[in-house]
C-alpha cells in the first residue's frame, strides 16, 4: 500500500466492523434466564436502599488516584454501587467485604485459577520479555530467572537488548548473581541473530528455559516494533509453540498510556501476560484492572524490589486489597 | 477506551450550545465535564484537576465573548491560557554557579532515564553553550549502570568519572568535583541511582551528596507517561532536596504527559527540557504552551512551524514555489521536497501537529513505514535524468523498466505516477491561492468552527511573522 493510500484509508476510517452484537445479544439472553425470581424481587427492592455516598466518591477518587483510568473507574463502582444494595450491606466492614468480593470477581471474569507460566512439556520454554524503556526488564529476566533455577530448572538468558549502552553488561551481571548462563552478541548488533544462537545453543546444552531479553521501545515506533516481530518470528521457527510466554512488563507508575502499551504490545507479539513492577512504591498500577477488562491479559508476576527475591505470583485478592488499604484504615 | 483529544470532546459539547453574548454557567458545566475528563485521560492527579477546574470556572462564568468566538471557543481560549500560564510563563534555562565548576545532579525513580539524560546533557551543553562538562558515575547499586555512562561517555567523547561500585556515591560525587576543578572543566553532572521517594535511607544518601557537592541545580528526571504518582513522587523529592527543576523523558511515545501539569502545579519548580528520543541528542527545552496543547490534544502547531523553518530551505522552498507557478515541477524537486519533509521527523509526528488531525477519526492508527518513503524514493531514483524531468514521456514500456529497476510491481510505480501528478496539480492550484486543493488534501480533516479557528489563528501568526520579516529587511 502507498503512502498517499494510508493516509486517506485513516482519515476515511474504513476498516470499521461490527460483530460483537451477536454475542452480546445471547449473553444478554442467558442473563435473564440465569437469574431467580428471589433474585429479581430483591434487584426489585435494592433501588429503594441508599448507599453512603461519601464512600463511594472516596472510593471514585481511590480508584482514579490508582491509575484505574476515568471510564473504568466509572463502571467499577456503579457496579459496586448495585452490589453493595443487592447485599443491602451497612455496615462499613461488611461494604467493604462486598467490594473486595466484587473487584475480585470483576478481575477473574469467572477464572478463579492462580496465573501459570506456560511451560513446554517437550524441551525448551522460550520466554519473551517485551517493553517500553525504563520499565524493569533486564531486572525481572533475572528475578525470574532465579525463581526458576531455585526449582531446579537449568536456565539461560539471550541478550536481546544490543542497543541501550550497558545492557548487555547488566544482564551478565544478572546471569552470574544466579547462575544462568548468558549468550550475547556485539552491542549494536543485530537482537534476532542473538535470539537465534540463544536457541541454538539451549538446546545443545538441553536448557529447561530462556528468557529473551528485548531493548525498551515506545509502542508508536514501528520500526523498533518490527524488529521485536522478527524476534518473534525466530523464535517460532526454530522452536515450535514458542515463544510459550510473551511477558508484558509495566511499570506501576505508568498512567493511561499502559494501555496504548498493551494494545500496541498485543498486536505486535500477542502478549500472553504482564509482569507489573516496582509494586513496592506508592503506586497502584490500577491500569491493570483496565488492561484486563479490554484486552484480557492476565498479571501474572509482581516486581516489589531491586533483589532477586523481590518477584511474587500475582495474587488479585491481595492487590485489590492493597489498593484500598488506605480506605479501609481510614474507614475504621 | 480511545485516548481522544480534548478537541473532539469539546467540540461535540460545543454544537450544543448556541451563539450568545455571554458565556452562561450551564455552558460552563458542560464544557468542565469534557475538560476535567480530557485531563483525567491525560494523567494529570485529580486534585490538580478538581483546583484547575474551578479556578477555570470562575474565570469562565459571565466572561464577555469576543466577536469572532462562539461562548464555547470562548472557553477553549480560557482553558487554554490559564494551563500554560499554569505551566509557567516563560521557558527557564540551566543555571550556572558563579565559579566553575557548576555542579548538577539528577535524581528520580528508577527507569526514569537519568543516565541517558545526563548523556544528553552533556552533549547539549557542549554543543550549544560550547562547555565542558564531566559526567559522574554515582549509581553503584544497578548492575552495569557504570558502564552504561562510560559507554555513553564513549559516544559522545565526553569524560566519565567512576570509582567502581565499593565507594560511597557521596565521596564519588565530591572526587568527581576535585578532578573536574584539577582539569578545569565547567560542569559536574552526577548520575545517581533510581530510589523511591519513600526510601529513607537512599534518600538521605542523595541529601548527604547535596550537602557535600553544594549543586546548582537538581534536576528531577520523571518519565512523561507517568500517572496520579507523578505529584506525590515530585512533591516529595521536592521536600526532601528541594529540586531546582524537571527534565520530562520519553516524550516521543504517544502519551499526553499530564505529568508534566501535575508537576508544576504541586512543586511549582519549572520543567527545563525535555527528552524525545534514544539518540544522545535527542534533549530539547521546554516549552509550556506546546506541552498545555499536547495535553488538551489541540494539535502542536508552534512546534509544526518552527520544525519546518529549521529543517525547510527557505531558498529551496522559495525555488520550489516559483518552479510550482510556472508548473514545471517535475521528479528532481519530488524528491528534494520527499527529503525536506523526511527530515522534519516521522509523518504520523507531523500530522498530528496540526490541529484538526487530532481528531481524524483512525489518525492514531496510521502508522506509515519510513520505508514507503524510501520506496517511493527508489522508484524516481530508477527513472533516466530525461524521464524524471519530463515526467510525460512516461510510457508503459519505460514504466516497466522503473518497475525492474527499483524492485517495484508496476502497480506501484503507476500509482506513484499518478499520485504526483495529483499532487502536481494541487500544488500549483495552492500556490495560485487556491486553498480548495488543500481542503481535499485533508478530506474531512478540519472540520468544524474549532478547526477553523486553528487555521485563523495559525494564518494570523504567519501574517505577524511575515509582517517582522519585511520590518526587518526594511531596516
Amino acid at each position: 500500500m502507498g503512502l498517499f493510500d494510508k493516509i486517506k484509508k485513516a482519515f476515511t476510517g474504513e476498516e470499521k466492523v461490527e460483530t460483537t452484537e451477536v454475542t452480546e445479544k445471547y449473553e444478554k439472553g442467558l442473563e435473564k434466564t440465569r437469574k431467580t425470581f428471589s433474585q429479581r424481587m430483591n434487584e426489585l427492592f435494592a433501588n429503594f436502599r441508599t448507599v453512603d455516598e461519601d464512600f463511594f466518591d472516596e472510593l471514585e477518587e481511590v480508584l482514579i488516584g490508582a491509575d484505574v483510568g476515568f471510564e473504568s473507574t466509572m463502571e467499577i463502582t456503579d457496579a459496586l454501587r448495585q452490589e453493595v444494595k443487592l447485599k443491602n450491606a451497612k455496615a462499613s466492614n461488611e461494604v467493604q467485604q462486598v467490594i473486595i468480593e466484587k473487584m475480585v470477581e470483576i478481575y477473574e471474569k469467572g477464572n478463579t485459577d492462580k496465573p501459570e507460566i506456560n511451560i513446554n512439556p517437550a524441551g525448551l520454554t522460550v520466554i519473551l520479555l517485551v517493553g517500553v524503556n525504563g520499565v524493569g526488564k533486564t531486572t525481572t529476566i533475572g528475578k525470574m530467572a532465579h525463581l526458576y533455577q531455585q526449582e531446579g530448572k537449568k536456565v539461560m538468558l539471550a541478550a536481546g537488548d544490543t542497543f541501550r549502552a550497558g545492557a548487555i553488561e547488566q544482564l551478565h551481571v544478572w546471569g552470574d548473581r544466579v547462575g544462568a548462563e548468558v549468550v550475547s552478541g556485539k552491542a549494536g548488533g543485530d537482537p534476532a541473530a542473538v535470539v537465534f544462537d540463544a536457541i541454538k545453543e539451549a538446546k545443545q546444552k538441553e536448557a529447561d528455559i530462556l528468557f529473551v531479553d528485548t531493548a525498551g521501545r515506545l509502542q508508536n515506533k514501528v520500526n523498533l516494533m518490527n524488529e521485536l516481530e522478527k524476534m518473534k518470528r525466530i523464535i517460532e521457527r526454530e522452536i515450535p509453540g514458542g515463544p510459550h510466554e510473551v511477558l508484558l512488563v509495566l511499570d506501576a507508575t505508568t498512567g493511561q498510556n499502559a494501555m496504548n502499551q498493551a494494545k500496541q504490545f498485543k498486536q505486535t507479539t500477542d502478549v500472553t501476560g504482564i509482569v507489573l513492577t516496582k509494586l513496592d512504591g506508592t503506586a497502584k498500577g490500577g491500569i491493570v484492572l483496565a488492561i484486563r477488562k479490554e484486552l484480557d491479559i492476565p498479571v501474572k508476576f509482581v516486581g516489589l524490589g531491586e533483589s532477586m527475591d523481590d518477584l511474587q505470583v500475582f495474587d488479585p485478592n491481595e492487590y485489590i486489597y492493597g489498593l484500598f488499604s488506605e480506605l479501609i484504615q481510614n474507614s475504621i | 477506551m480511545a485516548f481522544e483529544g480534548l478537541t473532539e470532546r469539546l467540540q461535540s459539547a460545543m454544537t450544543k450550545m448556541r451563539r450568545k453574548g455571554k458565556v452562561t454557567e450551564a455552558d460552563v458545566k458542560e464544557m468542565m465535564r469534557e475538560v476535567r475528563l480530557a485531563l483525567l485521560e491525560a494523567d494529570v492527579n485529580f486534585k490538580v484537576v478538581k483546583d484547575f477546574v474551578k479556578t477555570v470556572s470562575a474565570r469562565a462564568v459571565g466572561a464577555e465573548v469576543l466577536e469572532s468566538l462562539s461562548p464555547g471557543q470562548q472557553i477553549i481560549k480560557i482553558v487554554s491560557e490559564e494551563l500554560t500560564e499554569l505551566m509557567g510563563g516563560e521557558q527557564a534555562t540551566i543555571q550556572t554557579a558563579a565559579k566553575a565548576p557548576t555542579v548538577v545532579m539528577m535524581v528520580g525513580l528508577q527507569g526514569a532515564g537519568k543516565t541517558t539524560t545526563a548523556g544528553k546533557l552533556a552533549s547539549y551543553l557542549r554543543k550549544n553553550q560550547n562547555k565542558r562538562p564531566l559526567l559522574v558515575a554515582a549509581d553503584i547499586y544497578r548492575p552495569a549502570a557504570i558502564q552504561q555512562l562510560e559507554t555513553i561517555g564513549k559516544q559522545l567523547d565526553v569524560p566519565v568519572f567512576s570509582m567502581g561500585d565499593q565507594v560511597s556515591p557521596v565521596e564519588i560525587a565530591r572526587q568527581g568535583i576535585e578532578k573536574a576543578k584539577a582539569e578545569h572543566l565547567d560542569f559536574v553532572l552526577i548520575d545517581t541511582a533510581g530510589r523511591l521517594q519513600i526510601d529513607e535511607t537512599l534518600m538521605q544518601e542523595l541529601s548527604d551528596i547535596k550537602e557535600t557537592t553544594q549543586p546548582t541545580e537538581i534536576f528531577l528526571v520523571v518519565d512523561a507517561m507517568t500517572g496520579q504518582e507523578a505529584a506525590n513522587v515530585a512533591a516529595s523529592f521536592d521536600e526532601q532536596l528541594d529540586i531546582t527543576g524537571v527534565i520530562l523523558t520519553k516524550l516521543d511515545g504517544d502519551t499526553r504527559g499530564g505529568a508534566a501539569l501535575s508537576i508544576r502545579a504541586v512543586t511549582g519548580k519549572p520543567i527545563k527540557f525535555t527528552g524525545s528520543g534514544e539518540k544522545l541528542d535527542a534533549l530539547e527545552p521546554f516549552y509550556p504552551d506546546r506541552m498545555a496543547n499536547r495535553i488538551l490534544g489541540m494539535g502542536d502547531m508552534l512546534t509544526l512551524i518552527e520544525k519546518a523553518q529549521q529543517d525547510f530551505d527557505e531558498k529551496k522552498s522559495e525555488e520550489m514555489i516559483t518552479k510550482l507557478r510556472e508548473n514545471s515541477f517535475d521528479f528532481n524537486d519530488f524528491i528534494e521536497q520527499m527529503d525536506q519533509v523526511s527530515n522534519m521527523g516521522p509523518i504520523e509526528d507531523i500530522l498530528k501537529m496540526i490541529p484538526g488531525m487530532n481528531n481524524v477519526p483512525g489518525l492514531d492508527k496510521l502508522q506509515i513505514d519510513p520505508k514507503d518513503t524510501a520506496r517511493m524514493k527508489a522508484i524516481v531514483l530508477s527513472m533516466t535524468p530525461q524521464e524524471r524531468e519530463n515526467p510525460d514521456i512516461l510510457s508503459q514500456s519505460r514504466r516497466r523498466r522503473i518497475a525492474r529497476g527499483s524492485a517495484r510491481p508496476i502497480a506501484e510505480v503507476n500509482r506513484m505516477i499518478k499520485q504526483f501528478n495529483e499532487s502536481k496539480k494541487m500544488m500549483s492550484q495552492m500556490s495560485k491561492g487556491n486553498m480548495n486543493g488543500m481542503e481535499n488534501l485533508f478530506g474531512q480533516g478540519v472540520k468544524g468552527k474549532l478547526g477553523k479557528m486553528a487555521m485563523n489563528t495559525m494564518v494570523r501568526k504567519n501574517k505577524k511573522k511575515m509582517k517582522k520579516k519585511n520590518k526587518n529587511s526594511r531596516k
